[in-house]
């Protein structure tokens, strides 16, 4: 029987460039800078990393293809580097394979690194996507807002909300977000805006509008693994260990038959349920201290709060609107800004919300810092609500031996 | 004196694109350098969206005509028209594709003239025969500012013909051929070029037509008077009115030429007016329908019994009632590549089709066909290899084909998309929930100004999917649209 990684995985570095438009760089600089920052701080030297997994999403933007760009621009040499791509939850996968290598043995430590380089296409939003020879044949070229803009229809069809009130709770989300961003200096966005210019902004997909999408950023994330026995060894206190990573896919029920009505990620449910189990977490709205969620936009947190059990299903409009997931509220959520203040250079998200979190448990997180926070979540959604792909990691301070 | 022509009309009907332009508009425009325009401001006329041509024009009408009735017997298919897409890819077998029929039919393309779809139908009726399906199509396109842009419209009509329950038949038929010269539109050009109308009207339609019209009512044993409807399409005004006075046809008889609300279809006009004129025609009626272009065609067809029980799905007056008025005149010239827009780099994303993919999924996506699964009934589409039904997964193998083009279906969910590029933002997508339990994800067009939302119900229509504009190659799949709109 499979006891899964709690425990088995300790974090010891961490880095994440500045994020924005990085116009000064290129994607091999933007690795770099994450690189250099996490082998500074787990105290090792480059050659002592055995095994490495590189995210990026869109090649023809970054590095290219395959692992080779980025094992010349970090001189990886001689080790084996593997390239990944899961779409926006590249930076949880490759978090995951490292993770799994030092869990299983293979090896003892383990670089996972995600970068996007966005901000290289000449116009803003994401890059041109090919869904393939057969589904570009028949599926709609609808934008990513069009993808998750369809929740909300599906939304108010559930739970007979107004277009108003959900409107509002949306706005609250990102309302919330661009003051924590302030905090944040990595953030790309470091701006407060009012409720009403949330509330009026140009629509991109009914019912969202410009601030209910995050920004479009390039940046960079990494983390170093190892085990907790070497973590100690090396005289690492508070250490932060990985309490699960679990992933579900989308298969084609949400979007080809009628097992689901619209309002709701049955991939974060699934994954959530496992990442609950594997961690050991019984309820989840009193035991975690924060949550780093995938904001890409607003309607998605919200409906985040409800697919990872926080809140009750249909009661996250007025949990958002209590301020419950504010930083001074009973759950914070986004406490650096989210997607919505960093933006979403795609590989390197799923990392950065980890780094916020692991940074947070330690007590480095500045202004930003929270009370005594001892365990945090990350949710990273790649696709779109109905064909999607989550990953939820639970980290929390080593309790063990 | 009919009842031994065994081959005739059995079906028939049509479609006007949904779009209407208001003239006013389109004089508005161009008032200031053709003010001239004014005097033809009456109006709307019907306009293709972006993602309609004769092609699509061409299956909407054809479903109209067949509605629910068996297709299998259909042995050929002739699509005429002088805007069909493809110079050299046969634009028929698209549409036979999409109407799902059989294999071993016969297909045709015909054009090349105005009077492409009065000769396929005499052609066809002369030659009688197994069971036959003749569809016009057409979208005559007129350059900014000239009376064509504001006198043309677009639309299609759908007949079938065969020997079973034969609706109209064919008294008497002629054809002529003349040099003159009164438009013409060399290959690769976009517009016509035309000459003085007083000219085609004094010595083309006032002598050829009528001439021809006079000789083919003797050979019918017909006089003028006891014409019941007259059908003469043409691009301008009282044409149709001066022939019947000089003929001595009845003004009552002249049939409407659907100026008000699409005007002239083209080639597909002469048929358009036909199927309008089926569905209010009584049995034991004599119609008349004339074809023009540098020569004549003239029919005259009987009607039987047999057309009291015979309704197209909802005809022409269906599709002429079930218009969206417009007044932005650019959306005209957009739709109609008239002008080029500035649509930002979103649009250079690269469209090019593997054709060779494109013949493997042609079964399930020319037709829309899913796939029923034999052990949990799930309807499904795409088939994958597997089914969808997490608690089953059978192989494909278990399942049975079902078509979903005519099944019923309501929106699921839904947004307008102002980011992607789309010809006519917002890109309307949602998903699309029938009745019978098949899902996906759809693209919503014709989206009037009662918008969408949950549970409003729709129905299926082939469009252009994209169009590749690095290779001139356009692809079709269905998309949604509301009932009601």
């Amino acid at each position: 029987m499979a006891t899964g990684i709690k425990d088995k995985v300790a974090i010891i570095g961490m880095g994440c460039s500045k994020f924005g438009e990085r116009w000064d760089v290129g994607p091999s600089e933007l690795l770099a800078e994450a690189f250099e920052e996490a082998l500074l701080d787990a105290g090792i030297e480059r050659k002592q990393i055995e095994a490495a997994w590189y995210g990026s999403c869109s090649d023809p933007i970054s590095v290219g293809n395959s692992a080779i760009p980025a094992s010349m621009a970090l001189r990886l040499d001689g080790i084996p580097v593997s390239h990944m791509e899961n779409m926006c939850a590249t930076g949880s996968e490759v978090l995951r394979a490292a993770a799994y290598a030092v869990a299983s043995g293979a090896v003892d430590f383990a670089l996972a690194i995600g970068a996007e380089k966005l901000k290289d296409t000449g116009y803003g939003g994401l890059p041109f996507v090919y869904k393939g020879t057969f589904n570009d044949l028949w599926l709609p070229l609808g934008s990513t807002p069009a993808g998750f803009a369809q929740l909300a229809a599906g939304y108010r069809a559930k739970h007979g909300t107004s277009k108003e009130d959900l409107k509002r709770a949306m706005a609250h989300v990102s309302w919330k977000s661009h003051q924590n961003g302030l905090l944040s200096p990595k953030a790309h966005l470091r701006k407060a805006v009012s409720m009403e210019q949330i509330l009026d902004a140009p629509m991109i997909a009914d019912p969202l509008g410009l601030y209910d999408c995050c920004g479009v950023s390039d940046g960079a994330a990494a983390a170093i693994v190892t085990t907790p026995e070497i973590a100690r060894a090396l005289g690492r206190k508070d250490m932060v260990t990985i309490k699960s990573i679990q992933l579900a896919i989308g298969s084609g029920v949400e979007s080809g038959t009628s097992q689901w009505d619209g309002s709701y990620v049955r991939t974060t449910r699934a994954a959530a349920q496992r990442a609950y189990a594997e961690a050991g977490i019984q309820d989840p709205r009193a035991e975690l201290s924060l949550m780093e969620v995938h904001d890409c936009f607003s309607i998605t947190e919200l409906s985040t709060m409800e697919d990872l059990f926080v809140s009750p299903d249909g009661r996250a409009v007025h949990d958002i609107l209590d301020g419950f997931f504010d930083r001074d509220g009973g759950l914070p959520c986004q406490v650096d800004g989210g997607l919505k203040c960093f933006g979403h250079p795609i590989a390197a998200s799923g990392l950065r919300m980890a780094y916020e979190v692991y940074n947070q448990l330690q007590g480095r997180a500045g202004e930003r810092q929270l009370g005594d926070p001892s365990i945090g979540l990350t949710h990273n959604l790649g696709g779109v609500p109905y064909l999607g792909i989550a990953a939820i990691s639970i980290l929390g301070l080593h309790t063990g031996k | 004196m009919a009842t031994f022509q065994a081959f005739g009309i059995t079906g028939f009907g049509g479609y006007i694109p949904r779009l209407r332009m208001q003239r006013a508009a389109i004089a508005a425009a161009h008032q200031w350098m053709a003010p001239g325009l004014r005097a033809q401001a009456k109006g709307r006329r019907a306009f293709c969206s972006w993602d309609e041509d004769s092609i699509t024009l061409a299956v909407e009408a054809a479903r109209d005509a067949l509605a629910n009735r068996p297709r299998d017997g259909i042995t050929s298919l002739t699509l005429a028209s002088t805007t069909l897409p493809f110079a050299d890819l046969q634009n028929a077998g698209i549409v036979a594709g999409a109407l799902g029929l059989s294999p071993t039919l016969r297909t045709l393309d015909v054009g090349h003239s105005q009077r492409a779809a009065t000769s396929a139908l005499i052609a066809t009726l002369q030659q009688g025969g197994s069971p036959a399906l003749l569809i016009a199509s057409d979208r005559p396109r007129g350059k900014p500012a000239s009376v064509q842009e504001i006198a043309f419209g677009a639309g299609a009509a759908a007949f079938t013909l065969g020997s079973d329950a034969v609706l109209a038949t064919l008294l008497a038929a002629s054809s002529r051929t003349a040099p003159f010269v009164d438009h013409f539109r060399a290959e690769g050009a976009r517009y016509d070029y035309w000459w003085e109308e007083r000219w085609v009207r004094d010595e083309g339609y006032m002598k050829l037509v009528v001439e021809a019209l006079k000789s083919t009512l003797q050979k019918a044993g017909v006089a003028p008077n006891e014409v019941d409807h007259f059908i003469l399409p043409a691009p301008f005004k009282g044409v149709a009115t001066a022939v019947a006075r000089k003929l001595g046809i009845a003004t009552e008889a002249q049939a409407d030429s659907l100026e008000a609300d699409c005007g002239y279809s083209g080639a597909a006009h002469g048929l358009l007016m036909l199927a309008r004129v089926l569905e209010r025609a009584t049995p034991n009626q004599t119609l008349v329908l004339v074809g023009f272009g540098q020569g004549v065609d003239v029919l005259v067809l009987r009607t039987t019994e047999a057309l009291a029980t015979f309704s197209p799905r909802r005809g022409v007056s269906g599709a002429l009632a079930d218009g969206q008025d417009h007044d932005a005149y650019l959306r005209l010239a957009s739709y109609e590549n008239a002008i080029e827009l500035e649509w930002g780099m979103r649009a250079e994303k690269s469209i090019k089709t593997a054709l060779t993919e494109q013949y493997r999924s042609s079964g399930q996506l020319a037709s829309f066909v899913a796939g029923r699964c034999r052990c949990c009934n799930t309807i499904q589409f795409p088939q994958l290899p597997y089914c969808v039904n997490p608690a089953c997964n059978a192989p494909r193998e278990n399942f049975d084909a079902y078509p979903l083009f005519d099944e019923p279906a309501e929106v699921l969910t839904h947004t307008g998309d102002w980011l992607s590029y789309h010809p006519a933002p917002p890109l309307y997508v949602g998903f699309v929930q029938f009745e019978q339990g098949a899902r996906l994800l759809m693209e919503m067009v014709d989206v009037g100004a009662a918008g969408l939302d949950v549970g409003t119900p729709l129905r299926m229509v082939l469009r252009i999917k994209d169009v590749d504009k690095a290779r001139g190659y356009p692809r079709y799949f269905w998309k949604a649209t509301p009932l009601q709109a």
